[in-house]
């Protein structure tokens, strides 16, 4: 039988078999030695049709309580922010999602000058020189920043403070095993970082990571903490929500180094974890030190301004091992999409977005205190779009409970952090309504007691 | 075509944003945190911005565009079920931090797709976390030194051999892993140099990174000796999986002795490219490997359904957050599900779509290595550049006009002038003949007209680029103060940095 995917009629193949030279589709095999031909057939279930294959995929789907089946308060990381329909609608025109890396740029000036437009939109919101086409996500692209730093100091240690995403964290200590760096942690002190306990640690270090608004959604003294790392000749890196950026001081403005973070916030879906876009910027002196792919502009032949991958010196296709990382295939689609959604927000949009989402966090923290008498925990911090509360049990079990009663509550911070297993993190994003801020309240109110 | 922040237009906007009323008003935001000006983003209304990205997209090549010859990218059909799928609420909006008992259908195919891996590869687990290929290559390297740390050779072992046709992210990834590379020569029928190697393998040896079929298209004829090299000293054995769309059902890395996987899902397995990216890079690797996957691992629980194991405490760690791009798997295994066994059939295709191209085109091009090829072949510009002037570049745009996206060119290095090809198994044998016709019309153009393919392309959006002016002047972002109109608002204040370091 003829597969969907597969042209060649019986005719077709023997065509081109003689035209080839061979007999037989097998005798293309020749050149492997016997003893590495697979001998069976893959045990694997037989073919499905498109309409058994939606159908068998689709209810796979149906068996997760995603976020249009559970008021769900998640965050830590990845956020249920409401993705415009523009942005399904440009990422599927297949001209931009079935293209590869514009190595060949006169056929692929629709994606370079996106990158192009992408990377201006990165460095406006971040207030810093250079961005490249995207990293995996918001985790590697800290361990990028580390190899930068590693090469632009000669040093070999990083810090990173504690509260930073846990993620970020291990994925950071996880290269650094490659790279030749030690990690070095600082912990909070009332959920942000203290200056002076980070300048007794920053000494000797090449990078210190930091992230506004951090893990528990607090803000850091954002430009202290750059002023201490840079004092101590190390780059102050700036983990950041690029959906805080209309509202909180572009890194750029407080003296980091690089700023970069998880975009998925920005124009993604959750997607149980992706794929989703790392985005990372930095200052001009960094620029040939950068990872990845950057799109420059130029001219053509006729004079014509033009889009091209330009730097490629730094690259693993040129430099091998010299080079300044082995990414290549990155997060270009995904990245479009944040594109897509940036211009849709626009700055007023994303201004207003932020101050939703400070109003609507403050009016949960203020219900969770007033219906379910929660406080939060780290008393007299501002805080972003998520925060942290005391439940007085262990919040795994709050979590199951008020699950029970279809809402997903939040992260149970114990899971990262000794001494919290009684801590709730709640996330709060413009999609939560006061009404069903006001269930939260109720349910916790209910279950917590 | 403007750039979308040359059709801003201050006061215009193309979202809503849901109004909440009685609401606290935000808080006081420390001076020093708060934004001093606003981020010049974009500003044009909705049907603006659809317009301007729909031109962008005419100004694109796919594969949904037509054929995209290019070596080693396996630019195969991407089917439109697969988005269809990635995109249901059930997947898109599943938060990866839901707990166990409500992402159990997401566990559950993710579980699926690994027993597949490891079936396809002929290897005992699988890690679905890296983002793409070269993050697997990281995370196999790392492994590897897990591997020695834990039989105290970690010291002593500190070389991984490449050949010299490997992708440039094997010895990028050697590097960043902390490991030394060992070169190694290609021998004359394309293999690698055996008698090279076996000079170059000792106890100081970590591992080998072979592309198996190589990036010349080549099956090396010699794995079952190089792999009693490797294992003979001690050493592991990695197979960059970038080829692996030539030998699925055919021959599995795990027999030909390879210890380590990595697949690129957005190959073999059809994620869509995405004009860069998302890709898919799972490892796959030999029992002994296994307790130092990333964590979390993806389980089938002894009671039944589900879970996420991060009791590893051998783990090489995360290299990524969470279990990894999630909508990849959902596209690659309903891929794989509709092909079942018959991915035999997939790669036999491919495989003999690439023989009959090269053999419709190696009397006119050079041809390095002359045998039989899997998915893809190299050939040679060499002689046209000796005779006519006509590089292997001139070639790649002169395909542009014949509306074909060029093969990879400039590559493996061992080849001058290489023209890296690799039709897959989509196309029919109708566009393999038109591509083959153009092929040959160029290389008699290159005879006849030269000028024809130095001034190609003749008909895309742009002519060549001035890649050289690109790199040394770098202009990286739109330059607002620039091209500021002259009856505008004067441009704000320059937001460079503090010089802090």
């Amino acid at each position: 039988m003829t597969h969907p995917f597969l042209a060649l009629t019986e005719s077709d193949r023997e065509e081109m078999l003689r035209t080839i030279g061979v007999g037989s589709v097998d005798e293309l095999f020749r050149d492997l030695p016997e003893a590495v031909h697979f001998d069976r057939e893959l045990d694997l279930e037989p073919a499905l049709s498109e309409q058994e294959v939606f159908a068998h995929v689709a209810e796979l789907a149906e068996r997760n309580s995603d976020a249009s089946r559970e008021l769900s308060f998640l965050g830590a990381g990845m956020y249920d922010h409401y993705v415009p329909a523009v942005v399904d609608a440009i990422l599927q025109r297949g001209e931009l999602l079935t293209a590869y890396t514009p190595y060949q740029p006169e056929m692929s000036q629709g994606v370079l000058q996106a990158i192009f437009e992408y990377q201006t939109a990165i460095c406006e919101l971040t207030g810093m020189d250079v961005s490249n086409a995207s990293g995996y996500d918001g985790t590697s692209v800290a361990a990028d920043a580390c190899y930068v730093a590693k090469h632009a100091t000669g040093r070999e240690k990083v810090v990173v403070t504690e509260a930073s995403n846990p993620q970020v964290r291990q994925v950071v200590k996880t290269y650094a095993a490659g790279f030749g760096l030690e990690v070095v942690e600082v912990p909070h002190r009332n959920g942000t970082t203290d200056p002076d306990e980070l300048e007794r640690t920053a000494a000797d270090a090449a990078a210190v990571i930091f992230q506004q608004p951090n893990f528990f959604g607090c803000l850091e003294p954002a430009p202290d903490l750059a002023a201490v790392a840079a004092d101590a000749g190390a780059l102050p890196v700036a983990h950041v929500d690029l959906l805080s950026l209309g509202v909180l001081e572009a890194p750029g403005r407080y003296g980091a180094a690089l700023a970069l973070g998880e975009g998925q916030a920005a124009g993604n879906f959750p997607s149980f974890g992706g794929p989703n876009y790392g985005f990372l910027a930095a200052r001009q002196d960094f620029i040939r030190r950068m990872p990845g792919r950057i799109v420059g502009e130029t001219v053509d032949t006729a004079g014509e301004r033009g889009y091209v991958l330009t730097l490629q010196t730094r690259e693993q296709h040129i430099r091998r091992e010299k080079a300044t990382s082995n990414i290549t295939t990155n997060q270009t689609l995904l990245a479009l999409g944040g594109l897509v959604y940036l211009t849709w927000l626009g700055p007023q949009g994303l201004r207003e977005l932020g101050e939703t989402c400070l109003s609507l966090a403050a009016y949960a923290k203020q219900q969770l205190e007033e219906r379910a008498g929660l406080e939060p925990v780290f008393a007299g911090q501002t805080t972003f779009k998520e925060f942290a509360v005391r439940v007085g049990r262990n919040a795994r079990e709050v979590v199951a409970a008020a699950r029970d009663r279809g809402i997903h509550p939040g992260y149970a911070l114990g899971r990262d952090y000794e001494g919290m297993d009684d801590v709730l993190l709640v996330a709060v994003t413009e999609r939560r309504t006061p009404e069903e801020i006001d269930r939260l309240a109720d349910v916790l109110a209910e279950v917590v007691g | 075509m403007k750039l979308i922040y040359e059709k801003s237009q201050s006061g215009r906007r193309a979202s809503s944003l849901p109004h909440y009323e009685n609401l606290p008003s935000p808080p006081d935001l420390p001076a020093e945190l708060r934004r001093a000006e606003p981020p010049r983003l974009p500003e044009v209304p909705e049907f603006e911005l659809v317009r301007h990205f729909t031109e962008l997209s005419t100004r694109n090549f796919g594969v949904d565009t037509g054929f995209y010859p290019l070596g080693s990218c396996t630019m195969k059909y991407n089917p439109r079920i697969n988005e269809r799928l990635a995109a249901l609420p059930g997947f898109a909006r599943l938060h990866p931090l839901q707990e166990e008992d409500g992402a159990q259908g997401a566990l559950e195919l993710m579980w699926r797709l690994q027993e597949i891996l490891a079936e396809v590869t002929g290897l005992d687990a699988v890690s679905l976390q890296p983002a793409a290929g070269s993050q697997g290559e990281l995370t196999g390297l790392l492994l590897v030194r897990a591997y020695f740390t834990a039989r105290g050779e970690a010291e002593q072992r500190r070389k991984v051999v490449i050949p010299d046709t490997a992708h440039g992210t094997n010895p990028a990834s050697v590097t960043m892993a902390g490991y030394e590379v060992t070169p190694v020569r290609t021998d004359p029928r394309g293999n690698i140099d055996v008698e090279d190697l076996r000079g170059k393998v000792d106890e100081h040896t970590a591992a080998l990174m072979l592309t198996n079929p190589s990036t010349l298209g080549l099956f090396d004829e010699n794995i079952e000796e190089i792999t009693s090299i490797f294992h003979g000293a001690g050493a592991l054995m990695y197979y960059d999986g970038a080829n692996l769309n030539a030998v699925c059902g055919i021959s599995r890395p795990g027999d030909m002795g390879f210890d380590i996987v990595h697949i690129n899902l957005h190959k073999t397995f059809s994620q869509p490219h995405g004009g860069g990216g998302p890709g898919g890079g799972p490892i796959a690797v030999r029992d002994v490997l296994e307790p130092f996957l990333p964590v979390p691992a993806v389980v089938r629980r002894e009671e039944g359904g589900f879970g996420l194991d991060f009791d590893r405490p051998q783990t090489i760690g995360k290299v990524r957050g969470f279990t990894g791009p999630f909508g990849v798997f959902v596209r690659s295994y309903a891929y794989i599900r509709m092909w079942g066994p018959r991915l035999r059939e997939m790669s036999e295709v491919a495989v003999l779509n690439a023989n009959y191209v090269l053999a419709r085109l190696k009397d006119t091009y050079d041809l390095p290595f002359d045998r039989l090829c899997m998915h893809e072949f190299v050939l040679s510009a060499r002689t046209l550049k000796r005779d006519h002037g006509c590089t292997a570049l001139d070639v790649a745009k002169r395909l542009m006009d014949y509306g074909f996206h060029p093969p990879t060119i400039y590559f493996p290095l061992n080849v001058p002038e290489a023209l890296m090809i690799e039709p897959t198994e989509t196309e029919a044998k109708e566009t393999l003949d038109a591509f083959c016709d153009a092929m040959l019309a160029i290389a008699r153009e290159a005879a006849d007209e030269p000028e024809l393919l130095k001034e190609a392309p003749h008909h895309r959006p742009v002519k060549r680029l001035d890649e050289v002016r690109a790199a040394k002047q770098p202009v990286v972002k739109y330059g607002f103060e620039e091209h500021a109109q002259p009856d505008a608002a004067p441009a704000p204040v320059s937001t460079q940095a503090p010089s802090g370091v």
